[in-house]
């Protein structure tokens, strides 16, 4: 990967956490009601996502990033 | 004072850290951005939560290029107390037919790879610790692999920060060949952020390098070379990778729920490597839940890749290069892919240990079209002018899931 998206990536996270640390959460958990609906998760059915990730995965140049970090709701 | 989520976080990154010398700058910055914001954050977050308890039973099958593959595939994630969760995965993949590449260069072909995994989940506060192993083992290929992982959740859980890694070993054999024994090592760093975007909308950014050394080749294929002397007027070889590979890939997915039961999802991921192949997925989707008892899912993805810098389909003469491949996913080509998926509700709440259960099918068609890897099951005036080589394939699944 190029360094200059390497630094990009970094910058932009830098970006994402330090606007964390200045502001209030702007979506409250009695407003994530629609966040929690299943059909807005990333891996609805993991055995399936495994499965079709694998099958790209093998017939494909490219892998990795294919996501994983769940979460981000905080509706339970 | 820093909580003990981000001692955890600093020792994992430790690790992360003093493998990967070509990605250490990235990885402890943004590692660092984690612990700050664990340790600044974690007072207005809110509890992370164990993976759900279900049971998945999948039969899968794929037809395309030639070849079938299908088998059952087993998902089980059980909770135990409320700390600690447990998912035991089995598969297995039966291969049958002949691909171009066994057609026409009379390779064999592997017949049946069976995979067992185990994942142990340890939650504490907003952090959610993983340790995984996978096993998969075919007649001529052995692969063991070790996960870590953990997530922390921070800023009133709108924002869900991970990091995980993965050390594989496999054994590479060849059938009729047993003093063929070849070792691959790959190590594999990934970081996620996931975030909130508005009562509506999430989006997830992921990262991940993976690094290989040892024997990245088939075993059993070939490239060809200009050769006279055969009437075709080309030969084979073996084909020779280099022995080592780093990639890096990164990728942005939202998804986002519109007025009605429904959702909107868009996925991009970029991919680049050291054996010169870029790459471009996007994926868009459709999923409609306002039917009684339905979830309908519509899904369109295009792929396009370009080659390794020692790619070929046709070299001047014999060992031309000290790098040879023919293999087709390391040429250029392009690939659509449509899913149609149906996910049904048998029931809720009916029997006393199950809350609910679906039966769900989902249809894939993929298409790719090579741009420079010919067939050679169509005879030319002269080598390099074969039609280019195209592939279509069927994907079925039906599943049954069960949550308890």
């Amino acid at each position: 990967m190029p360094l200059r998206l390497q630094r990009t990536l970094v910058v932009a996270a830098v970006c994402m956490i330090a606007g964390c640390a200045g502001i209030e959460p702007w979506v409250q958990p009695y407003e994530r009601d629609r966040l929690a609906d299943p059909i807005m998760s990333f891996e609805r059915d993991p055995v399936s996502a495994a499965y079709l990730q694998k099958l790209y995965d093998i017939r494909e140049g490219a892998r990795g990033a294919t996501g994983g970090a769940g979460g981000g709701c905080g509706c339970n | 004072m820093v909580p003990p989520a981000a001692r955890v976080v600093v020792a994992a990154a430790t690790e992360v850290a003093e493998g990967a010398s070509s990605m250490r700058f990235p990885i402890i910055v943004v590692t660092g951005l984690m612990v700050v914001a664990s340790a600044g954050l974690t007072a207005v977050s809110e509890a992370a939560v164990l993976p759900e308890e279900r049971i998945d039973v999948m039969y899968h099958y794929y037809d395309g290029g030639g070849i079938t593959v299908e088998g059952p595939s087993v998902l089980v994630r059980k909770q135990f107390g409320e700390s600690f969760s447990v998912q035991g995965k089995y598969h297995v993949d039966t291969i049958s037919g002949a691909s171009i590449d066994v057609i026409t260069t009379a390779s064999p072909y592997r017949e049946e790879r069976t995979e067992i995994a185990g994942t142990v989940d340890y939650l504490r506060g907003d952090t959610l610790l993983s340790f995984g192993v996978v096993r998969s083992d075919e007649n001529d290929y052995k692969g063991r692999s070790f996960n870590i992982g953990v997530s922390q959740e921070v800023f009133a859980a709108m924002t869900t920060l991970s990091m995980g890694y993965v050390r594989g070993s496999d054994e590479i054999g060849r059938t009729g060949e047993p003093d063929f024994l070849e070792e691959l090592d790959r190590h594999s760093w990934r970081l996620g952020v996931t975030q909130v975007v508005t009562r509506n909308m999430l989006a997830e950014l992921s990262f991940e390098t993976i690094t290989d050394k040892g024997f990245l080749n088939n075993p059993y294929r070939q490239v060809r070379y200009l050769d006279p002397e055969p009437g075709r007027g080309y030969s084979f070889q073996p084909e020779v990778y280099p022995r080592r590979r780093t990639s890096n890939a990164v990728a942005l997915r939202t998804r986002y729920h519109l007025p009605y039961r429904a959702a909107v999802h868009a996925e991009y991921r970029y991919f680049s490597d050291d054996w010169g192949i870029d790459a471009h997925a996007a994926r868009i989707g459709y999923t409609h839940a306002t039917l009684p008892r339905l979830i309908l899912d519509i899904q369109y993805r295009y792929y396009t890749q370009g080659a390794a810098d020692f790619w070929s389909d046709l070299y001047p003469f014999r060992s031309a290069q000290n790098f040879l491949a023919r293999d087709k996913e390391l040429s250029r080509y392009d690939s659509h892919a449509v899913r149609l998926g149906v996910s049904y509700d048998l029931l809720r709440s009916r029997m006393a240990f199950i809350e609910r259960g679906t039966v769900n099918f989902v249809y894939d068609w993929i298409t790719a079209d090579y741009r420079d890897f010919r067939d050679l099951r169509v005879s030319a005036e002269s080598p390099g002018e074969e039609p280019t080589y195209s592939l279509s394939a069927n994907v079925f699944q039906l599943y049954f899931s069960f949550w308890f």
